[in-house]
């Protein structure tokens, strides 16, 4: 009790005061996150929609594996991105482990199978609705799939978002690909880990609750796009 | 200048999972006048117009237009029986055929524009297309369907949930679109329209074509006695 006191107050100072530290691990956090973010929805929705509008043999097996990817542990996958990255590793030579870099691969490879599925399964409602106008219209394959974007917007959104919850609270892949080096690699997160490990659990408070507030404030700022852009429109 | 026509269908059968909907159906429709499609509900209306239109499976038969059939499929809309809204606003639903065939976006609006007062619905063209009512969403499909300028349309039902005024509205555009080269291939169960608006009758039963004739020679001497019976108002079996 006295600790969570004590992690709020200190985190309290740590913002208003806005401590250089604090703010430069944040900073990373958000942007290694939202490039994540954003390179793992141009992956994510296009697939999701292509997976939506085509009609191929191995469809159902693809939905399957990305359903399933989803739960795909982010250990394993840090480790496995340790492995493809480590020097005597086939991209060892590109020197990318231990730098925000292999930070923003781990997180992608862990977000565009959540991203994907949820997205597949709002733009799959949306071509039900669709379908028969759109094969009526002769549109191309090009179309169908930009136009099922562009209306399932809103909903494609919320996937993103879910996809940016499960990043920016990531700990695992990132502390193995990342190392949780000083001014270089540490994210709130691996900080965390780090401050409970050594005992101050204060400190660790602190920056989860700089991190709950970071993650919060992201969403409600994207929510309140999507409905400003709503109201302009409509 | 129709190049599209004649379309010839030769046993023409969809089926789904081995039970027949229609068909077989041997049909030729040339490039003129309005051919009305009728029959009792589940005869195959629909399904008949889907499979003419190229979006039901045909799983037996053929159909063949004048012209490679992609040409064609470029050159005729399709209004359903339950109109489909895209989730836009209603100028962007009457956009979307015209910047689908590359329409730049300046003059897809006029259109769009004088579309719209055409079938009434200027005041609502910022509004959201979900949101209309059913009778104006079904004018916004007939709209949406005719903007492309096109060869021929299917209308399957275009005024089951339109009022007599609406109706009369949407019979004038169609009789415009006629006498301007349209082809109109319409379903409905509304035999006052189908007087006023056929030139041929295709009577439907069971998925069959069971009686094709002049919409003269059709209403006044029915050659079945089941297409006598339908007209009369009984239950045909
Ligand atoms: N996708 C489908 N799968 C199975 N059966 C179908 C399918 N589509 C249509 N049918 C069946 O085919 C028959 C013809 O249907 P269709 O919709 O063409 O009738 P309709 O003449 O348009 O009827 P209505 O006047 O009620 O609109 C019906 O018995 C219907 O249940
Ligand atoms: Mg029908």
């Amino acid at each position: 009790m006295v600790d969570l006191w004590d992690g709020m107050s200190r985190a309290f100072w740590l913002v208003v005061t806005l401590d250089a530290e604090l703010v430069e691990i944040a900073l990373r956090s958000l942007q290694v996150t939202l490039i994540a973010l954003v390179v793992a929805s141009a992956i994510a929705l296009p697939m999701a929609a292509l997976l939506t509008v085509r009609r191929f043999k191995a469809r159902r097996t693809v939905i399957a594996v990305l359903n399933a990817l989803m739960g795909l542990p982010p250990v394993v996958v840090g480790l496995v991105v340790y492995v493809l990255l480590s020097r005597s590793g086939p991209f060892g030579v590109l020197g990318l482990l231990f730098t925000p870099t292999a930070m923003v691969i781990a997180q992608v490879i862990i977000i565009v199978p959540l991203i994907a599925s949820i997205a597949h399964q709002s733009l799959r409602d949306l071509w039900a609705e669709y379908h028969d106008l759109l094969i009526s219209m002769n549109v191309t394959q090009f179309q169908k799939i930009s136009t099922l974007l562009w209306d399932a917007r809103r909903a494609l959104l919320t996937a993103s978002l879910a996809g940016f919850g499960r990043a920016i609270g990531e700990v695992g892949a990132i502390m193995i690909v990342g190392g949780n080096i000083d001014h270089s690699t540490r994210v709130l997160t691996t900080a965390i880990a780090l401050e409970t490990g050594k005992g101050d659990f204060a400190l660790a408070l602190g920056l989860g609750f700089v991190l709950i507030a970071l993650a919060i404030v992201v969403n409600l700022a994207i929510h309140w796009l999507g409905r400003t852009e709503r109201e302009g429109r409509w | 200048m129709s190049t599209l026509f004649p379309l010839v269908a030769k046993g023409a059968i969809t089926s789904r999972r081995g039970k027949v909907l229609v068909g077989p159906v041997d049909l030729t429709l040339d490039g003129r006048g309005t051919c009305v499609v009728i029959g009792p509900n589940g005869a195959g209306k629909t399904t008949l117009l889907r499979l003419l239109h190229g979006a039901a499976r045909l799983t037996k038969g053929s159909i063949t237009w004048a012209c490679p059939t992609e040409q064609a499929r470029h050159n005729q809309a399709f209004v359903f029986q339950r109109p489909v809204m895209l989730r836009r606003s209603v100028e962007e639903n009457l956009i979307y055929p015209l910047r689908a065939h590359g329409m730049p976006k300046a003059e897809a609006r006029d259109l769009a524009q004088n579309w719209a007062e055409r079938v009434g619905l200027q005041e609502m063209l910022r509004r959201p297309a979900p949101v209309l009512s059913g009778g104006e969403q079904q004018k916004l499909a007939l709209a949406r369907a005719l903007i492309i300028n096109p060869k021929l349309v299917f209308l399957d039902e275009p005024c089951a949930s339109l009022d007599g005024r609406a109706m009369r509205e949407i019979e004038a555009i169609l009789h415009e679109a006629s006498s301007n080269g349209t082809r109109l291939v319409l379903s409905t169960h509304d035999m006052g329209q189908a007087r006023r608006l056929a030139d041929t009758v295709v009577f439907l039963l069971n998925g069959q074509v069971h009686e094709q004739a002049p919409s003269s020679k059709f209403f006044t001497a029915p050659e079945t006695p089941q297409a006598a019976a339908f007209l009369k108002g009984d239950i045909v079996e």
